[in-house]
C-alpha cells in the first residue's frame, strides 16, 4: 500500500491519476478469524484499525452487510465536541477529540477534520446556568470551555438572530473552540485502509444472520456469505444491536429512533462555525461544498427505517429559521434519515456481554460521530484483553441492573 | 406523515399524537421481593424489535387517551389499534 504524499500525487498526476491504488482489498471471508467485528461503520473500523495497531491483533474480519459507512456513518451531521458534564463521559469523548486532533496524520489519510468550534446555544435562565455549570465542569476536567454573551455570538456569528423579543431569545451560549467537524466517509474509509493495510479482511455485502455459541460462549456466526468462526466477536452496529442481542440471546435496553437530517442547496460561505440549540432543537453547520447541514431531534415513535416524519423536519426548521431568518429562503436539497439506537441515560454501551467472548460496542443514540476514534480504541482494548478500558468501564451493560447509570440525558449540551 | 386510527375519535394526523412506548408491559407484583435483575428488565430492557411492534401512543392534542397500536417499524404502516386492556385484534393471550 502506498503512503499518500505530495510525491505521490505527483507521481499519479504523471499518469493522469488513471493508476490510483484501491484503498483496500475486497478479499473473500476465510472459514476462521481471531476477531469478527460485525458492521463496518466507523466505530467497527476504528476498532480494527486499533486492534491491528495498538494491540497487534492483525488475523480479523470486519463484516459489513451493505457499504462502508453506508449506515449512520455517512448519514449524521458530523459535528465534533467533548463538552460533556459528567466524568464518566467527558473522559471518553474528549480521549475521543484527543485522537482526532493527530488523526489525519496517524491514518495519513485526510480526514478533514476542521477546529471551527462549536456553540451550544441557551435559551432560558435555565438553561444558562445548566450550560455555566457545564463549562465549569468541562474545565475542572481539562476540556475546552468558555460562557459567551449574545453580543459575542452576534460578533462571531453576525447573521444570527439575537433579538430579545422573540419566542426563543438566545441569553448566550457556551462555546467549545476546540470543536468542529469532519467529513464522515473519508474517517470511515481511513480506518479502512488502515486496518486493510495492517492485514484486517475488510468484508462488503456480507450480513450476519445468527450468532453461534457453545456452552455460554461465540463459536462463530452464520452470514449471507457462508459461516465464519471466531472465538472473540465484536458488536458494533447502530441502529441494529437489538436485533444482534435478539440473535445471541439477551435483551438489550436500547429503542431504536430514526433521525433526521437535511442540506440545503451549496451556498458561499456564510457559517464557520458549528451553532446547536438543545432547547428548540435544531444545529447547523455549513459544509466545505456550501451546503448548510442541518440535524434534529429524533422522531419518537421506533423505527429501523432510515426515514422519519414531516413534522419533525417542520420542528427543526422552524428554529433554524428563527435563529437565521437570512436562512428563510434557503432551498433544501436532500433529506435523510439514520436509525439511531438510544439508551435510558443517553449514553452508550461498551464491553462485555453475558455471553463469553461477544462484545457489544452499541447505544450511542444520536451523538456517536464524534465518539469513533475514541470509541473504537477502547473497544480494541475491551475485545484484544476481555476486560473494559478504564475509560469504558462505566459503560458496562450491567449499568442497568445496578443504577450506575450516566445520565446525560439534556445535560450534555446534546440535541435530543 | 402517518395517519392514526384513535380507536376512540377515528382517523387524525400524526401530529396530534405522542408515542409511549413498547405495549403490554406490565408492572411487577410483589416489587419488594424483586432481584435488581428483574428490576432492570422491567424498566429497561425492550424488544425493540424490527418488524411488528406493539406499543402504546397517547391522543395528546384530542382525547387524551392511551391506546396501542400495531406497527411495523421498517414500514412504519399501523395495522391496527386497539384500546388499553384489550389485545391486538387476531391474537391471543400474549
Amino acid at each position: 500500500m502506498s503512503k499518500y504524499s505530495i510525491f505521490s500525487l505527483v507521481r499519479n498526476a504523471i499518469s493522469y491519476h488513471q493508476n490510483w491504488a484501491a484503498a483496500w482489498r475486497s478479499p473473500e471471508p476465510k472459514p476462521e478469524y481471531d476477531v469478527l467485528i460485525i458492521g463496518g461503520g466507523g466505530h467497527g473500523l476504528a476498532t480494527a484499525y486499533y486492534l491491528a495497531r495498538e494491540h497487534g491483533i492483525t488475523n480479523v474480519a470486519v463484516l459489513e452487510k451493505g457499504y462502508l459507512g453506508g449506515g449512520n456513518t455517512g448519514r449524521n451531521t458530523t459535528i465534533v465536541r467533548s463538552n460533556y458534564l459528567w466524568d464518566e463521559s467527558a473522559h471518553l469523548y474528549e480521549k475521543s477529540m484527543k485522537l482526532w486532533e493527530g488523526l489525519s496524520q496517524d491514518l495519513n489519510y485526510n480526514v478533514m477534520f476542521s477546529q471551527r468550534g462549536v456553540y451550544n446555544l441557551g435559551h432560558t435562565l435555565q438553561d444558562m446556568r445548566d450550560i455555566e455549570r457545564r463549562v465549569n465542569a468541562n474545565r475542572l476536567n481539562g476540556i475546552d470551555g468558555q460562557v459567551v454573551t449574545p453580543q459575542d455570538i452576534k460578533r462571531a456569528i453576525p447573521q444570527i438572530n439575537i433579538d430579545q423579543g422573540c419566542r426563543y431569545p438566545i441569553l448566550g451560549a457556551s462555546f467549545q473552540p476546540r470543536g468542529g467537524v469532519a467529513r464522515h466517509d473519508a474517517v470511515a474509509w481511513g480506518f479502512a485502509r488502515g486496518a486493510d493495510m495492517r492485514g484486517v479482511d475488510i468484508i462488503q455485502n456480507c450480513e450476519v444472520t445468527a450468532i453461534r455459541q457453545e456452552n455460554g460462549a461465540v463459536t462463530g456466526v452464520e452470514t449471507t456469505r457462508g459461516a465464519i468462526r471466531a472465538k472473540k466477536i465484536g458488536v458494533v452496529v447502530a441502529g441494529h444491536c437489538s436485533v444482534l442481542a435478539d440473535m445471541a440471546g439477551f435483551r438489550m435496553p436500547i429503542e431504536s429512533h430514526p433521525l433526521q437530517a437535511l442540506v440545503s442547496e451549496p451556498i458561499k460561505p456564510i457559517i464557520n462555525t458549528v451553532i446547536m440549540s438543545n432547547a428548540v432543537h435544531g444545529y447547523i453547520s455549513q459544509s466545505d461544498k456550501g451546503d448548510l447541514v442541518i440535524g434534529a431531534g429524533i422522531d419518537h415513535y421506533n423505527g429501523y427505517g432510515q426515514r422519519g416524519s414531516f413534522p419533525t423536519i417542520e420542528h427543526t426548521l422552524a428554529a433554524i429559521c428563527e435563529l437565521f431568518p437570512i436562512f428563510s429562503r434557503v432551498r433544501m436539497n436532500r433529506q435523510w434519515g439514520g436509525i439511531v439506537d438510544t439508551a435510558p441515560d443517553a449514553c452508550p454501551i461498551i464491553g462485555n456481554t453475558p455471553v463469553k467472548g461477544l462484545y457489544f460496542n452499541c447505544g450511542w443514540g444520536t451523538g456517536g460521530f464524534k465518539a469513533t476514534p475514541g470509541s473504537g480504541w477502547v473497544f480494541a482494548h475491551n475485545v484484544a484483553t476481555g476486560e473494559p478500558h478504564e475509560l469504558n468501564r462505566p459503560f458496562a451493560l450491567d449499568r442497568f441492573v445496578t443504577g450506575f447509570l450516566i445520565d446525560e440525558h439534556g445535560a450534555a449540551g446534546v440535541a435530543h | 406523515m402517518l395517519l392514526i386510527e384513535c380507536p376512540y375519535c377515528g382517523v387524525r394526523d400524526e401530529s396530534e399524537f405522542s408515542y409511549a412506548g413498547e405495549a403490554h408491559i406490565s408492572r411487577p407484583l410483589e416489587t419488594e421481593k424483586l432481584s435488581d435483575e428483574a428490576w432492570a428488565d422491567y424498566l429497561f430492557m425492550r424488544k425493540n424489535p424490527k418488524g411488528t411492534h406493539r406499543e402504546q401512543w397517547l391522543h395528546a392534542a384530542g382525547c387524551r387517551r392511551y391506546f396501542n397500536a400495531v406497527r411495523d417499524t421498517v414500514s412504519y404502516r399501523i395495522s391496527a389499534t386497539y384500546k388499553i386492556g384489550e389485545q391486538p385484534p387476531g391474537e391471543g393471550d400474549k
